[in-house]
């Protein structure tokens, strides 16, 4: 059989031809909507993963909400489209009181979305660590700070511990630290004077720098509420 | 004329042909389906159905879903190397351990709406049918519960009538405590349609239904009691939570129900006491499968060379001995569990490796620092130097010299030559542990024994074992009913039941349950008695007690041998026990075992139980296809 070779080329064409449109006509999420936990302005720091949010979009069909976590400092970034969203968090997360709704249910911040956003989550803490100061002293890691309690009312909770972290790197949490020291929320004698101190923790590969940072632990809540973040070097 | 003969002959043929009527002529019978009304007109064909609504009934650690199922907890280490997550995830996500398999729950009505409707069957036989029918519907409701807390209860086949509007489908979550009533309302109305006949194992009986009514009575009154101690984990329309005040009532069902199967009037059960060697005789428990075995109460059965086997033995076998190249070790009991065996005189103690004074014991055989323990801990676990099958089992770490180095390799071909010679030898187990981790050879200094099937060949991926998952056993009821009558203040009587369970083990110095002591003596009972059959999970969180056993903290070496017989007692990283053998030649100790507790290198996870996790996240699919599903609590 002798090849045609103008098929080939007719085929050729066709299929660089095809090839060329638009097969896909979704178009990608687009919008930026971010923000941060608040309290009258100063941010709370979280342990990283593990505070959730839900995003449900109104008039959209179904009940599934966008989920995410919000960062160890506080923040929170979700890519989506314009539309009217209701954030909420679900209820027994974060070390904080959500606004309950009368009838039972949480209630929801409603963000009518048009372009990129910065909405700010402002949030009631049962305490606030204030003025904490982290350095290293001789051997150790030493850090002062005080406690302010915000909610005083029958729903107040005990401050089961409050800890010092340190790792290596700049996630510190319970779950990722090289060192770490507890000190019982009942020994607490001064709330606005607290040291707490813990050895420099040795790595494979010495390091000048660690970072830190202090969490309390309320009797009753999961989640731990933190100071910023402090990069130490010595 | 012939031919005109021929052809009126051949017309009349397709006339008589004609006279059958199209709808007869189309409707041929199929040959390759049983329609339902034959297969409800035989015994022998309902057996079948049956057999299939058995087979999918849901363990929570089952033999042929994986070893992987008995693996998490911290009781043991995945020695496999696609399956370190259990011991590297730092928490366990929302969705874990959930089941909703509601096209099961249909298909069982479905099954007593057709047994209901049949009419060619034998009295008796239907109602044993229906009886069974009904306790497997109870039993996958009781597993749904234990998970997911209040489910839709549905027990009539739901019909979609093609309005477009499903509404009337939609049904919200019952209570929890609704389901739990139903499982016990269930087996009250079902047991005297059962046979009580201790060799039946496989089938329902009425001692299964039994078990089954006394345990899940007694998931319900721990919810309720123990439950007031997380406020949080409650949802306020009842679908996740108990009130405090139905604990009594709950209790009182589980004991009567337990005590109806010790009373013999379900047939005659007893613990399972043959051979004389206590740990032997524990691990012939779960083997035995002859009608001497009158401690099993229901099992999933499993029958080699007929086409239902699993792979545990496969899976789990010891690596010197196993008889597949590169199938074995999976499972290895962590030194967490093997440390809370008691010892002979009820007392809790670490392994000792160490003497006063802080220096290393040396053990002249390597099996010393496991004498005079419950004979459980040598039943459930394959001890350092064990006999499997063939052989003993090789299980050290290398060669401790005497500069407290250690001399090893990563397999037990790849030698070595001891200080002072030349000569190359073996320098560490062939059964593991390596400094390396090498996977499928233990990584904790033990195997597991429990299921672990000696028959020959049983190690094969191809023949595979038949050993049977034991459900529901006779030593379970006692422990339920010891709890149940604790929990109620009669401590005489838990006494005597949970006494009966450990002298079977060798623990022959009586205990006395208090009220200071019951909770954490059940709660230690059911660890060793119980262990990976499947229960560790729901009794930590009936009790509510699995945030602080999982606290998400480090486990350190202090943690591991302190608190040993507390209910509370944290198990976040699974710890393992290392041989060493001793080389100091001239030295009085030359040769001798020393033994050190070593965190495996691939432990870098802990384990951390959110409030979240106590009960498993129902997914936005089913909440978007019924939104009258109401949300687990904090989640």
């Amino acid at each position: 059989m002798k090849i045609k070779f103008h098929y080939i080329i007719i085929l050729a064409a066709m299929l660089a031809g095809s090839s060329c449109s638009k097969l896909d006509n979704v178009k990608p999420p687009s919008t930026t909507l971010k923000g941060q936990l608040m309290y009258k302005g100063t941010p709370i720091g979280v342990e990283y993963n593990q505070v959730p949010f839900r995003l449900y979009q109104t008039g959209y069909g179904g009940n599934s909400p966008i989920t995410g976590t919000f960062d160890q400092d506080g923040n929170y970034s979700v890519l989506t489209f314009n539309g009217n969203y209701k954030f909420t968090i679900p209820g027994g997360q974060g070390p904080f009181q959500w606004k309950e709704l009368p009838s039972g249910g949480r209630d929801t911040v409603a963000i009518a979305l048009n372009g990129n956003q910065t909405v700010n989550i402002e949030v009631t803490p049962y305490y606030m660590i204030a003025n904490s100061a982290i350095t290293a002293s001789g051997n150790n890691i030493a850090a002062t700070f005080g406690i302010q309690k915000i909610i005083t009312d029958a729903t107040a909770k005990n401050i089961q511990t409050v800890s010092l972290f340190v790792n290596k790197t700049q996630f510190v949490s319970p779950a990722d630290h090289a060192a770490e020291v507890d000190l019982d929320g009942s020994a607490i004698t001064d709330m606005s004077n607290i040291s707490l101190s813990v050895a420099k923790p040795t790595f494979p590969i010495t390091q000048n720098y660690v970072y830190a940072r202090v969490g309390i632990r309320i009797s009753g809540v999961e989640d731990m509420i933190f100071s910023p973040l402090v990069k130490v070097s010595y | 004329m012939k031919k005109i003969l021929g052809i009126m002959g051949f017309a009349v043929l397709l006339s008589t042909g004609s006279c059958k009527k199209d709808s007869d002529f189309l409707n041929v019978p199929p040959k390759s389906v049983i329609t339902t009304q034959t297969a409800f007109s035989d015994p022998a064909l309902v057996l079948s159905v049956i057999g299939d609504l058995y087979n999918r009934q849901k363990d929570f650690s089952s033999l042929d879903d994986g070893w992987t199922t008995f693996a998490d907890f911290a009781e043991s280490f995945p020695s496999d190397n696609g399956s370190y997550y259990f011991v590297q995830n730092r928490n366990w996500d929302y969705g874990t351990w959930g089941i909703w398999d509601y096209g099961y729950i249909r298909d069982l009505n479905l099954f007593i709406d057709n047994l209901n409707a049949s009419t060619q069957l034998l009295a008796a036989d239907k109602s044993r049918f229906l009886a069974e029918g009904r306790f497997l519907r109870a039993n996958y409701y009781f597993e749904m519960v234990k998970r997911m807390g209040g489910v839709p209860l549905i027990t009539k086949t739901l019909t979609y009538d093609n309005s477009g509007n499903v509404v009337g489908l939609q049904i919200p979550r019952a209570k929890e405590s609704d389901i739990y009533d139903f499982v016990i309302s269930e087996a009250e109305a079902i047991k005297g349609s059962l046979p009580s006949d201790p060799s039946e194992k496989s089938r329902a009986t009425q001692a299964a239904a039994l078990a089954m009514e006394a345990r899940a009575a007694l998931y319900a009154g721990s919810i309720a009691k123990y439950g007031a101690t997380t406020p949080q984990v409650s949802l306020t329309g009842g679908e996740v939570g108990i009130p405090a005040s139905m604990a009594t009532g709950y209790y009182t069902k589980a004991l009567t129900a337990a005590q109806a199967i010790i009373n013999g009037s379900a047939g005659a059960y007893k613990l399972y006491k043959v051979l004389p060697d206590l740990s032997d005789n524990f691990a012939a428990i779960f083997l035995d499968k002859s009608s001497v075995n009158q401690e099993s109460i229901w099992v999933e059965d499993f029958k080699a060379l007929a086409g239902k086997t699993h792979g545990f033995t496969t899976s789990d076998q010891p690596y010197s001995v196993s008889d597949e190249a590169s199938d074995a070790g999976r499972l290895d009991p962590s030194l967490n569990l093997v440390e809370s065996f008691e010892k002979l005189d009820n007392t809790f103690a670490p392994i000792p490796t160490k003497d006063g004074s802080g220096n290393p014991i040396y053990y002249a055989d390597q099996q010393d620092p496991f004498a005079g323990r419950d004979a459980r801990l040598a039943g459930t676990v394959m001890l350092p130097h064990s006999f499997f099958k063939t052989a003993f089992i090789d299980i050290w770490g290398g060669y401790l010299l005497a500069d407290g180095s250690i001399l090893s390799s990563d397999d037990a071909t790849h030698l070595a030559a001891l200080p002072g010679t030349t000569t190359l030898v073996q320098v560490v187990g062939k059964d593991g542990p390596t400094p390396t981790g090498e996977p499928l050879r233990t990584q904790s200094g033990f195997y597991i024994r429990k299921y672990i099937d000696p028959t020959t060949g049983s190690g094969r991926r191809g023949r595979g074992s038949d050993v049977n998952f034991i459900r529901y056993r006779y030593a379970e009821v006692l422990l339920n009913a010891a709890e149940a009558s604790a929990e109620l203040g009669d401590y005489a009587t838990a006494t005597t039941y949970i006494n009966q369970v450990r002298s079977r083990a060798g623990l022959t110095t009586a205990i006395v349950l208090t009220g200071a002591n019951y909770f954490d003596r059940i709660v230690h009972e059911r660890r060793a008695e119980l262990s990976f059959e499947g229960h560790t999970l729901f009794d930590m969180k009936r009790w509510r007690i699995a945030t602080k056993v999982w606290d998400g903290n480090t486990q350190s070496l202090a943690d591991l041998t302190s608190n040993l017989g507390s209910a509370t007692k944290r198990n976040t990283q699974p710890w393992g026990l290392y041989p060493y053998k001793y080389y100091n030649p001239g030295n009085a100790n030359n040769g001798k075992w020393v033994f050190k507790e070593v965190l495996p290198t691939n432990v870098t996870g802990v384990l951390t139980f959110r409030l979240g996790n106590y009960y498993s996240q129902i997914n936005d699919g089913i909440i978007t296809a019924n939104p009258k599903i109401v949300r687990q609590p904090n989640q």
